[in-house]
């Protein structure tokens, strides 16, 4: 299996952008930001149409567009951390700008179909190909170089992610009193998601825009489930991301008609579920000794 | 409606060379049974702030749309059969009542990553027919049958009854969850049973606007109508009235073009609600009053204009 180059540099590759993914996610399951991370996935394809379109490089775009969109919900949104720590009703514990993200980014969806027509009809063919691969990645098709500079600037995300790990989750947990002791909330929530959007259009290289999410989220899901205290549950999410990363290309490659990015995000997922049920056990187990 | 001469640009003659194929027809018809069908349901979705769960329901039509295709059966099967386990799933996994928001959002998150890993898969290994796969994901408004038409007009008359139905006790239930359960209303019960009906709602309007574009009609109208007013009657009306001219412009505007109306459409509604926001923001600003008299009357007529 490693003695393909192919393969080489999509485990070079996906080991740094899984480990992005799992740790950014876990901020985003904390801060409640998982609609927003669905959007930024989201975004990720007209991004990259509308560069193929242009005639530049995709990944101009898919950076472009998820940065400029993060920054937007960023600034836009009051989801700051608002939904975490709340708890019970459905409609008091939902952000409130809920809709707003989705309009904006089914607007955005409307925008990369517009392009999709702008780039069929413009350079004739391919463009299927190249929206297929936008939204569901090909991490496989990675040349050496695009692997090294994916790996590269997921890593970079990674260690920015951590330098700011311990201010974002005071101002996630308590964003009124980490306010008060002077931490500049409302910078940080803009700074994360632009991170988030660097992360989506890293992510997008490896399983696609649709199925980003998987790895943002479930691997983050099934820390927050399983872990205590945060930078345990920051590293088992990087950890699980990596295994089910790890995992998913060995599948791939083992059985040929499965496609990397399913078996990715199959596994992510499935990690998620055991870690619900082990989680709802020591629940249980806690509710009846006490 | 009045909206009806604004159909094209250049009216008379254009509505009636749009009227003339029986296609534009059919995509006129289906296109106004789930605008109002997206529209009611929509409403009641953005008021109970289940946009997210709205959205993974509407991807759910992906992997069922391509397993149908695999395994030979007709798409409008494995839309709903998809569209309704995905509903189930969300209400019995996401809908304790201990979960705070985070939590509920990631799960809804992983049974939407998993439901389109599925769908993934089952369009490779059917083939990987990428035209159809562009179908699938961005609809096919211009190709709608007789057949289609009356399965939809059937579905949206039985789910609107059943919305009907439920429409007091969940607007109760929406609004005021814990005071609706001490007064014994079955809260939960309430949240799955609105979730399957979001389901097929959702499941039939993708198989017209696409799995990605699904929320142009389902988010947008609703959006635009509860930032214009808060008082329910009117924004439902409002949201049916924003879904038709939405479609029939879209519709008709991408008759003339070579661009596919899924853009006009999401692009018409997402225009709509930035005016409506405009509008009310600044009449809202120049009148910091919660019972804001001003915005009732002077949106709506710059919405339909």
């Amino acid at each position: 299996m490693f003695s393909q180059e192919f393969m080489r540099n999509a485990l070079l590759a996906g080991t740094f952008i899984a480990l992005a993914c799992g740790v950014s996610g876990w901020f985003v399951v904390l801060r409640g930001q998982v609609f927003a991370g669905d959007a930024l996935s989201h975004v990720a394809f007209p991004g990259a149409l509308a560069a193929a379109a242009a005639g530049v490089d995709e990944r101009v775009g898919l950076f472009a567009a998820t940065v400029a969109v993060g920054a937007g919900i960023g600034a836009l949104g009051r989801t700051g951390g608002a939904g975490a720590g709340r708890g019970a009703k459905m409609a008091a514990a939902a952000p409130a700008d809920d809709a707003a993200i989705g309009t904006v980014f089914t607007f955005i969806l409307g925008v990369g179909v517009f392009f999709l027509t702008l780039f069929s009809t413009s350079s004739g063919g391919g463009a299927g190909i190249q929206a297929a691969h936008t939204l569901f990645g090909s991490i496989f098709g990675l040349a050496a170089g695009e692997a090294r500079l994916a790996a590269a600037v997921a890593l970079g995300a990674t260690l920015l992610t951590l330098a700011i790990a311990r201010p974002l989750l005071f101002a996630s947990v308590s964003p009124e009193v980490a306010a008060a002791r002077g931490v500049p909330t409302r910078l940080l929530g803009v700074g994360f998601v632009a991170l988030l959007g660097v992360v989506a259009a890293e992510a997008t290289q490896a399983v696609g825009a649709l199925l980003l999410l998987g790895l943002l989220a479930a691997p983050a899901a099934a820390a927050h489930r399983l872990a205590r205290g945060p930078f345990a549950g920051i590293a088992l999410a990087g950890l699980f991301a990596v295994v089910a990363m790890w995992g998913g290309l060995a599948l791939a490659y083992a059985v040929p008609s499965l496609p990397p990015s399913t078996t990715i995000v199959v596994l992510a997922v499935g990690v998620y579920i055991l870690a619900a049920f082990m989680g709802r056990r020591t629940v249980m187990m806690r509710g009846g000794a006490s | 409606m009045q909206a009806d001469p604004t159909l094209t640009w250049n009216v008379g003659r254009d509505v009636g060379e749009v009227l003339e194929y029986h296609f534009m027809v059919n995509a006129l018809l289906a296109g106004s049974i789930v605008a109002v069908m997206a529209g009611l349901v929509g409403w009641m979705m953005v008021l109970r702030r289940e946009t997210f769960a709205g959205h993974t329901l509407s991807m759910m039509a992906f992997p069922g749309a391509s397993g149908a295709a695999l395994i030979g059966v007709p798409a409008t099967w494995g839309y709903f059969v998809f569209c309704g386990a995905g509903a189930l799933a969300i209400g019995r996994f996401s809908g304790g009542k201990s979960r705070s928001w985070s939590e509920q959002s990631a799960t809804i998150g992983a049974v939407q990553a998993l439901a389109l890993a599925l769908g993934f898969l089952f369009v490779n290994l059917y083939g990987g027919v990428l035209g159809g796969l562009d179908n699938l994901l961005f609809g096919t408004f211009l190709g709608v049958s007789d057949g289609q038409v009356l399965v939809l007009a059937a579905v949206t008359a039985g789910a609107l009854v059943v919305l009907g139905g439920l429409a007091r006790p969940l607007l109760f239930a929406s609004v005021d969850a814990d005071v609706a359960g001490a007064r014994g209303v079955p809260v939960r019960s309430l949240s799955t049973a609105f979730l399957v009906l979001l389901g097929l709602a959702v499941a039939e309007t993708s198989q017209i606007t696409g799995v990605l574009l699904v929320f142009a009609l389902l988010v947008t109208p609703a959006a635009t109508a509860q930032a214009i007013t808060a008082r329910p009657g009117l924004s439902l009306w409002l949201t049916v009235a924003i879904g038709l001219v939405v479609v029939w412009a879209g519709l008709g505007v991408s008759y003339f073009s070579v661009y596919p109306a899924g853009f006009f459409i999401t692009a018409f509604a997402f225009a709509i609600y930035v005016i409506a926001r405009v509008i009310v923001g600044v009449l809202g600003g120049r009148s910091a009053d919660l019972k804001a008299p001003a915005p009732e009357s002077p949106p709506p007529r710059g919405v339909i204009a």
